[in-house]
């Protein structure tokens, strides 16, 4: 499961980088969610093995939990990068109401500064 | 602990005078001002009988004890000197800039600054400890800078400011250098220390470039060859700064570092061969310069490089004493340290006596140009009594001070020349001849000061204003200096015994005894070989001036039309064009390019260190099994992410988005994650309603325009990071080498008293995680917030207004 798991991150890594190297504004955008869902997922595949316990809830009562720690983190990671998604889009939408443009290339800066 | 506490008065005060101004805004702020100098000038004073006595005072705050960082103060006769010469010469110039300034000037930020500049230098004089005493240093000339640009609204004030900070500072910085090599020599930064064990280390490789480094510091604060370019363009500074910063204190300051480090270096033939040779041939280049210049405050200028290389060279005469061990022999030599002091002393008067006539003349004509000047003597009688003491003293004449201390520099160098050190007799000859040259042409700058402003025909149209004497108040500051130039010539003794003596000792802790340590000044002493030097000098100087004119033209010729500004500015200018160049090389303004160069990296470091520590072993036999559900999601997500970069729809992109993101959630349900899949679930949900939001304003995708090279090239990038990724991330899995933390967190009922790990995680155990990510949150709220409602002024003109 680990490795599957793995393989799908180097995809999904393959796909955000991808589109990150694009010239629209959005599939950047767009990018950096999906490089977010694959550090989400890589987050999970280092902790001490993938559904060995049950939910980490001591109301469970159960022998063995799975590993609490990845989840946390990747609990932060989401809201964080949702934060930064929103942030994100709104900056496109403000310069595109500036500029006329979401093509990178045309938001080139000028020459000196 | 007072003399500490009075190195922070100014400070202190310099807090205060904006607080003040506001309320006076007035010149009178100048006399809140005047009483620091005044009060500090009296107080090192009353040190001066105790000091003469031998006394030495050490305070010391403990600081930073792990690497020897001490608060240390120390006054002995060579600190009281510069002390006294700082407050005295600062009071004066504050007496003088009362009436100097306009009302108009921002008054408040002047003073603040001199007292600033006040506070860093007796912080330079007073300190013991070599990183204390850096810190002043730098400081003084950060307060220069602001001084030389207190007119910033002129493109030469900022200029000169500029030049003097980057090459004072530079020389700091090496000097710097030079203090960290000496304390890892002697494991000490205090100078003291220091000079009581430097003769176990003088055979240190690293001794002489301590030393040569400390001198570039001296050297380029002192304006010497050739670092002497930074001081006539800093003379933009208000006349009161120039007199006081940049003639009598803040160019001293390299002096002192030399006088201080004599008994650390001065052992070395190195150290006399630099000190003296860079002095001489600045003495002689200042004087040949001043000789030309048309702008009485240049030609003072550059007098005073020439009356710095004056003190510089005999500094580095009065060494050879140090060289030669203590004996009855080797005292003359300390004649010359002797005289340096006194001329030390001297120039400060004389010097900061002309500066401020030279103020006058500009204040009450508005002009200081001499091709435009004449005849002031019957309007200004006091302005040019004063300015004919302030010359003549600096030509040497008798009865003025300058006079003794140009004698006593031409015995030092007769009595060099029979040194050893000086192979042949040829180039202690040499020396003098320079050195006597030299003296002409500073008899010649001098007879022009006075001749060429205050005799001959006054042309009023060719000046500015009206012509008045000045102010009385403006003129006390200078009759003070004057008075002082003719009291040390017929009292010369005083000074000797009281100031220079304690002074003297300080510089040779070894020769303390010695009773010729401290010659007896005479102005009248015979015929001897010093006298006819002068009186050399006097007719020679004179003859060359009367026919000036015939001569004049030498400058227009090789050697003498060289000049170092225009290396340094190309050297500035080929500066700024290079790091402008590699800047450019890199910085091309493409988000693209940017991130190119982040993922390269990534790949190269992390992918070229798994294969360069073969760090690629897999290890899979504790993977979990795959149910077909599982499979078929992990399928979905695949076929979801690669189809993400082909589709010509934004609308389909973001749905393949959501697929992908929504399949997590799901996933994270497999993984016994409720709380993720929740949270995954909802901020999905408003993600795609966020795009789909945005997409209502944006334009639709345009087909990507991108060559076909570049796709590959970006293809290429893309699948690299992804197999580095996956590599790293199967690597790390197979080999774990450390022990997971994770089990602590699962006793989360006694520790924090929640039964979900996650949530004790977040709320507990991590809280200050949680509330910072919270911040973020919160900042990120507050960006789009303000993106969305704020309203440029062109709102107007935005595209959706159109």
């Amino acid at each position: 499961m680990e490795t599957l798991i793995t393989v799908l991150v180097g995809l999904l890594v393959t796909v955000a980088v991808y589109l990150l190297l694009s010239r629209n504004l959005i599939r950047v955008i767009l990018g950096s969610a999906v490089l977010s869902h694959a550090a989400h997922l890589l987050l999970m595949t280092m902790g001490s093995g993938l559904k060995k316990g049950s939910a980490p809830l001591l109301g469970e009562n159960a022998a063995s939990y799975v590993d609490a720690l990845p989840q946390a983190l990747i609990l932060t990671a989401i809201v964080i990068s949702f934060a930064v998604t929103a942030f994100l889009l709104v900056l496109a939408y403000r310069t595109y109401k500036k500029t006329g443009t979401d093509d990178l290339y045309a938001l080139r800066g000028f020459d000196d500064e | 602990m007072t003399i500490t506490l009075s190195i922070f008065i100014p400070f202190l005060a310099a807090i205060f005078i904006p607080l003040i101004y506001q309320r006076i805004k007035s010149r009178h702020i100048g006399w809140f001002v005047i009483i620091v100098p005044i009060a500090l000038f009296v107080f090192l004073a009353s040190y001066i009988p105790s000091i003469a006595n031998g006394s030495t005072y050490i305070h010391t705050i403990r600081w930073v004890e792990s690497v020897g960082i001490h608060f240390t103060t120390y006054l002995d006769g060579l600190s009281l000197i510069f002390g006294l010469l700082i407050t005295g010469v600062g009071s004066l110039v504050i007496l003088y800039s009362i009436y100097y300034l306009s009302e108009r000037e921002s008054l408040g930020r002047f003073y603040v600054y001199l007292l600033l500049f006040m506070g860093a230098m007796l912080g330079v004089v007073l300190s013991d400890n070599l990183m204390v005493l850096y810190v002043f240093w730098e400081l003084t000339s950060i307060s220069s800078f602001l001084l030389i640009a207190f007119w910033y609204h002129r493109k030469k004030s900022r200029y000169g400011a500029q030049k003097s900070m980057l090459i004072t500072v530079s020389g700091g910085i090496a000097m710097l250098a030079g203090f960290i090599m000496l304390q890892s020599m002697t494991g000490s930064f205090s100078v003291r220390e220091i000079v009581a064990t430097i003769g176990q280390y003088t055979d240190e490789p690293l001794f002489i470039f301590a030393m040569l480094l400390v001198l570039l510091g001296a050297f380029t604060k002192s304006a010497q060859f050739p670092f002497h370019i930074w001081l006539p363009d800093a003379m933009e500074a208000p006349t009161p700064v120039s007199a006081y910063l940049h003639s009598a204190t803040m160019v001293k300051a390299g002096i002192y570092l030399v006088a201080r480090f004599t008994p650390i270096f001065g052992g070395e033939t190195v150290w006399l061969y630099a000190v003296s040779g860079v002095g001489v041939f600045t003495l002689l280049l200042g004087s040949l310069n001043a000789v030309k210049q048309t702008d009485l405050k240049a030609l003072l200028a550059y007098s005073t490089i020439s009356q710095l290389g004056l003190v510089m060279s005999l500094f580095g005469l009065g060494s050879v004493a140090l060289q030669q061990g203590y004996s009855t022999d080797s005292v003359i030599y300390t004649q010359a340290t002797f005289a340096a002091l006194f001329h030390l002393v001297n120039h400060s008067t004389f010097k900061g006596a002309l500066f401020m006539v030279i103020g006058i003349v500009d204040h009450e004509l508005g002009t200081r140009d001499i091709r435009r000047l004449g005849g002031l003597m019957a309007f200004m009688p006091v302005t040019f009594t004063i300015a004919l003491i302030g010359s003549f003293s600096m030509a040497g004449l008798p009865p003025f001070n300058g006079f003794l201390s140009k004698e006593m520099f031409f015995e030092a160098l007769l009595n060099a020349r029979n040194l050893e050190v000086f192979t042949t007799n040829s180039i202690g000859t040499l020396v003098l001849v320079a050195a006597w040259i030299a003296s002409v042409f500073t008899f010649v700058y001098s007879m022009i000061i006075v001749f060429q402003t205050f005799f001959g025909e006054f042309h009023q149209e060719r000046v500015e204003k009206p012509i008045n004497e000045a102010s009385k108040g403006m003129l006390i500051a200078p009759s003070i200096l004057a008075t002082l130039v003719i009291v040390i010539f017929f009292f010369p003794n005083v000074v000797g015994n009281y100031l220079l003596r304690p002074a003297m000792i300080a510089i040779y802790p070894t020769f303390a005894g010695a009773e010729r340590l401290t010659p007896h000044i005479k102005a009248w002493h015979g015929f001897n070989p010093a006298l006819w030097m002068t009186i050399g000098v006097v007719v020679l100087g004179t003859i060359l001036y009367r026919f000036m004119r015939y001569w004049r033209g030498i400058y227009t010729i090789a050697p003498l039309k060289w000049n170092l500004d225009t290396a340094f500015n190309a050297g500035l200018t080929w500066l700024e064009n290079g790091s402008h160049f590699l800047t450019r090389l890199y910085m091309k303004g493409y988000l693209k390019d940017y991130l190119v160069y982040i993922f390269v990296f990534f790949i190269i470091a992390v992918g070229g260190s798994i294969l360069f520590t073969g760090s690629y072993s897999f290890d899979f036999s504790d993977d979990s099994s795959i149910a077909i559900n599982e499979f078929l999601i992990v399928l979905a997500m695949a076929g979801a992410g690669l189809a993400m970069i082909f589709v010509k729809s934004r609308m389909t992109a973001i749905i393949l988005n959501g697929v992908l993101g929504y399949s997590i959630a799901l996933l994270f349900v497999v993984f016994r994650a409720p709380d993720l899949a929740l949270t995954q679930t909802i901020v999905e949900t408003v993600t795609t309603a966020l795009f789909l939001l945005c997409f209502y304003f944006l334009p639709e995708w345009k087909k990507e325009r991108s060559g076909k090279k570049t796709k590959i090239f970006n293809g290429i990038i893309a699948i690299s990071a992804g197999i580095v990724v996956t590599v790293l991330g199967l690597a790390v899995q197979g080999n774990k080498m450390f022990e997971s933390i994770s089990v602590y967190f699962e006793d989360s009922y006694r520790l924090a008293g929640g039964k979900n790990i996650v949530n004790t995680i977040l709320g507990d155990f991590r809280a200050f995680d949680t509330m910072l990510e919270v911040v973020v949150l919160f900042i990120a709220g507050i960006g789009v917030f303000t993106l969305i409602k704020l309203k440029s002024k062109k709102e107007e003109q935005d595209i959706e207004d159109q």
